[in-house]
C-alpha cells in the first residue's frame, strides 16, 4: 500500500468547536492510525486476518471504553472524544473500528450500566487495557432485524443457569475471552449473561470468506448446555431495551466512524485527481470529477455537523434512539456513496489494494447492515415521526 | 537533573500559507499547529533521561494562549510542568531573553531547544540563550549522554560527526539524531489524563528588546509552466535559453 498522506478535511472549521482535549485525543488517535494501522492493514485485510498486535495500541489511545469512568480503568472522556476516536480508527479501517466499538459499547457499556459492582471491578479494567477482549451476541441465524424473536435461552438450575442456543455474525467471537450474550429466561424475558471462553459447551467457530471487514474476525457463538454461574447475569436491566441501549451507544460511534472512512476516500480521490493527467490536464480540472469531489466534501461536512450536534446531545444525556438512528443511517450511507464515487475517480488504480478506497467500500457494506440495517433505521425514523411502527 | 525543553509552536508542514492585514500578518485560519519537530526530538530525548535517570522535565513556550494545546501535548507525552510566557514571540533575541529569565528562576541543569524552528528557520535562540546565561552550548546536537555533571555530546559537522565532552549546565540545539523519528511518542490515554492535572504556569514577559518587527510577507512567485525540449533538439534549447529565458 502507498504511504499514508492523509490530511483531514475540515471545511467548516469544526475544529473551532472542539476543546483542547478533544483535539489532543483525536490527533493522538490520528497519529497512531498513520503509524500502526495504515502500513499493515491492507495485508491483513487481504489475508482475512485480525491484526492482534494492535490491541495494546488501541488500548493506549483510549479506544476501549473511553467514556467509562477512570475508577474502572476507562478514560472518563466525553462522548465527542469517543466519537472522534472512532472516526480516526475507521479512517484506517472499519474492521478495526468494529473491534473497538464492540469492546467499548457492546461489552464495557452493558457491564458498566447493567452490571454489579463486582462485575465492573472484575472485568472493566482488564477490558480497558485490552487484556481481556469481549464480544456481543444478539443476532441469531433466524433473528437479525428482529432480535426480540430470539430463541437462545437459559433455565434456572438452582446454583447456575443452563444456556442453550446459537448466535451468528458475532464480531470478535473467534478470539474473545468473554461474550455478553442476550438470551431469554423461562418467562421469555431477555437478559444479558457474561459467558467466558473456557465454560464447557461454549464454542466460537469463525465465519470465513467475507468480502467485507476482512481484517475483523467474525464468528458464531454456540451454547450447548453451558453452565453459567448466577453471578454472571447482568441484573441492572432486562427486556429488549437492554441490548438496544448498547446498540444506541455503538451506533452513535458508527455515525462518527463512517465519517472517517468517507474522509479517507475523499482525501485520496482529491489528491489523485489533482495528480492524474489525462487529455493533457489533471482529471481534477474536468467538471464531472469536480462535481463528485464537491458533493463529497458537502456531504462530509453535513455529516460532521450532524455527529457533532448528536455528541452534544449525548453529553447532555438527551440523545434519543431515533436521533441516533438518523445519524447512523445518514452517515454510513454518505460514506458508502462517497467510497463508490471516489473509487471511480481512481479508475483502475481504485480497484487495487494500493489505495484504501475499495477496502473502505467493501467494509461499509457490513457497516450499513450491522447495528440495524439501512432500512430498519428508516423505519425507526418513520415510526418516530408518525407514531406508527411499520416493522411488522 | 532538571531539564527545560524550549518548545516552539509551528504550523504543520502541510499547512497552506497565507497572509492577512496587507501581508503583514500570518493567516492562522485553518492552520494546524504542532510542536516544532527539532524540539520534539529534544523532548523525546528528555523523556529518556526522565525514565532512565529520574530527570524532571519542564517545557516552556513563548506565546499567547493559542500555544497551550502544544504545551498540553508535551505534558501528555510526559513533561512534568509547563510554562507559557505570555507574549508574541517576535524574534530570536527577544525569545532568548524571555527564556533566559525562566532558566534563571528555575535553576535548570540542561536546556534543550531545537536547532531551528521550521517556520522562520532563524536558528538563533539556543545560541543567544547560552550567551545570555554564560553557559556551555552545543548546537546541531545528534547525540547526548549525561553522567552526573559530565556530558558527552555528538555534533553534526560538515561531512561528519564530532564528539565533545563538556559539563552541565548546558544549552543544546537539538535535531533529528538526538532520537530517531521512530522513537517519537504519541501521547497515550494515560498521559492525556495525567496532563489534565499537571501545572501550566502562565508568566508575564520581562521587559526586553524586540530586535525586529514584521513589515511585510511575500510568497515566492508561483512556478511557471515547464517547457519540454526533445533531447535531440539541442539547438532549440540553446535558442530558448538565449532568447526566451535570457539566462545565457
Ligand atoms: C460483519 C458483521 C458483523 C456483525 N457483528 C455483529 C455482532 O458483533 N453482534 C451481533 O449481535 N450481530 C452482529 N452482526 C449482525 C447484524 O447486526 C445483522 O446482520 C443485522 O442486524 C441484519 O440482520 P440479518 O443479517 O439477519 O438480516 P435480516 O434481518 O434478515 O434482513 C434482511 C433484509 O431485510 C430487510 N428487513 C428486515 N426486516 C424488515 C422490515 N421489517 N421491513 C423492511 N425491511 C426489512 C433488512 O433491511 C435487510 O435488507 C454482524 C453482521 C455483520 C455482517
Amino acid at each position: 500500500m502507498r504511504p499514508d498522506l492523509f490530511e483531514a478535511p475540515d471545511y467548516y472549521n469544526l475544529d473551532d468547536l472542539l476543546s483542547e482535549e478533544h483535539k489532543l485525543v483525536r490527533d493522538a488517535a490520528r497519529q497512531w492510525v498513520k503509524r500502526d494501522i495504515s502500513p499493515i492493514i491492507e495485508e491483513y485485510a487481504q489475508k482475512a486476518e485480525f491484526p492482534k498486535q494492535i490491541l495494546n495500541g488501541l488500548s493506549e489511545i483510549g479506544a476501549f471504553g473511553p467514556y467509562i469512568p477512570e475508577e474502572y480503568g476507562g478514560a472518563g472522556l466525553d462522548q465527542i472524544s469517543y466519537g472522534l476516536i472512532m472516526q480516526e480508527i475507521e479512517r484506517g479501517d472499519s474492521g478495526v473500528r468494529s473491534t473497538a466499538s464492540v469492546q467499548s459499547s457492546l461489552v464495557m457499556y452493558p457491564i458498566f450500566s447493567y452490571g454489579t459492582e463486582e462485575q465492573r471491578k472484575k472485568y472493566l479494567p482488564k477490558l480497558a487495557a485490552g487484556e481481556l477482549m469481549g464480544c456481543f451476541g444478539l443476532t441469531e441465524p433466524d433473528h437479525g432485524s428482529n432480535p426480540g424473536g430470539m430463541t437462545t435461552n437459559f433455565k434456572d438450575k438452582g446454583d447456575h443457569y443452563l444456556l442453550n442456543g446459537a448466535k451468528l455474525w458475532i464480531s470478535n467471537s473467534p478470539f474473545a475471552d468473554l461474550a455478553v450474550v442476550w438470551a431469554k429466561n423461562e418467562e421469555g424475558r431477555i437478559h444479558g449473561l457474561i459467558v467466558e471462553r473456557d465454560m464447557e459447551g461454549f464454542s466460537t467457530p469463525e465465519t470465513h470468506n467475507k468480502w467485507s471487514l476482512r481484517a475483523s474476525a467474525t464468528g458464531e457463538l454456540i451454547f450447548d448446555n453451558v453452565k453459567v454461574p448466577k453471578e454472571n447475569l447482568l441484573p441492572g436491566k432486562n427486556g429488549l431495551g437492554a441490548p438496544l441501549g448498547c446498540l444506541d451507544s455503538a451506533r452513535y460511534g458508527i455515525a462518527w466512524g463512517a465519517i472517517g472512512a468517507a474522509m479517507d476516500c475523499y482525501d485520496t480521490a482529491l489528491r489523485y485527481a489533482k495528480e492524474r493527467v489525462q487529455f493533457g490536464k489533471p482529471i481534477a480540472s474536468f467538471q464531472l470529477q469536480q462535481k463528485k469531489l464537491a458533493e463529497m466534501i458537502t456531504e462530509i461536512t453535513k455529516a460532521q455537523l450532524l455527529a457533532f450536534r448528536l455528541g452534544q446531545l449525548k453529553n447532555e444525556g438527551k440523545a434519543t434512539t431515533a436521533q441516533i438512528s438518523m445519524a447512523k443511517r445518514n452517515n454510513v450511507d454518505m460514506a458508502i456513496t462517497i467510497a463508490r464515487e471516489a473509487r471511480q475517480i481512481l479508475g483502475g488504480m481504485g480497484i487495487t489494494g494500493e489505495y484504501s478506497i475499495m477496502r473502505h467500500m467493501m467494509n461499509l457494506e457490513s457497516v450499513i447492515t450491522y447495528e440495524g440495517t439501512h432500512d430498519i433505521h428508516l423505519l425507526i425514523t418513520g415510526a418516530d415521526v408518525t407514531g406508527i411502527p411499520a416493522f411488522q | 537533573m532538571k531539564i527545560l525543553v524550549c518548545i516552539s509552536n509551528v504550523p504543520d508542514t502541510t499547512s497552506k500559507i497565507n497572509f492577512t492585514e496587507d501581508d503583514t500578518k500570518f493567516d492562522t485560519n485553518g492552520v494546524q499547529f504542532v510542536i516544532n519537530p527539532n524540539d520534539e526530538f529534544g523532548l523525546t530525548r528528555a523523556m529518556w533521561f526522565k525514565e532512565k535517570q529520574g530527570a524532571t522535565i519542564h517545557v516552556v513556550s513563548v506565546g499567547e494562549v493559542s500555544v497551550e494545546p502544544t504545551l498540553r501535548k508535551a505534558l501528555a507525552i510526559g513533561a512534568d510542568e509547563a510554562i507559557r510566557i505570555n507574549t508574541i514571540p517576535t524574534d530570536g533575541l527577544f525569545v532568548a531573553q524571555q527564556l533566559a529569565e525562566v532558566v534563571k528562576n528555575g535553576q535548570y541543569d540542561l536546556i534543550i531547544a531545537g536547532r531551528e524552528s521550521i517556520d522562520y528557520n532563524g536558528g538563533m535562540v539556543p545560541g543567544i540563550l547560552a550567551t545570555l546565561l554564560d553557559i556551555n552550548f552545543i548546537n546541531t546536537c545528534i547525540g547526548l549522554e549525561i553522567e552526573g555533571d559530565a556530558v558527552t555530546a555528538i555534533r553534526e559537522i560538515d561531512g561528519g560527526k564530532e564528539t565533545l565532552a563538556t559539563t552541565l549546565p548546558l544549552v543544546v540545539g537539538g535535531q533529528k539524531g538526538l532520537v530517531e523519528e521512530s522513537e517519537l511518542r504519541i501521547p497515550n490515554m494515560r498521559g492525556i489524563m495525567m496532563a489534565r492535572k499537571k501545572v501550566l504556569n502562565v508568566v508575564e514577559p520581562t521587559d526586553s528588546i524586540r530586535g525586529t518587527e514584521d513589515a511585510k510577507f511575500e510568497k515566492p512567485a508561483p512556478k511557471g509552466a515547464v517547457k519540454l525540449v526533445d533531447s535531440d533538439k539541442i539547438e532549440e534549447l540553446i535558442d530558448l535559453l538565449h532568447n526566451e529565458a535570457k539566462v545565457i
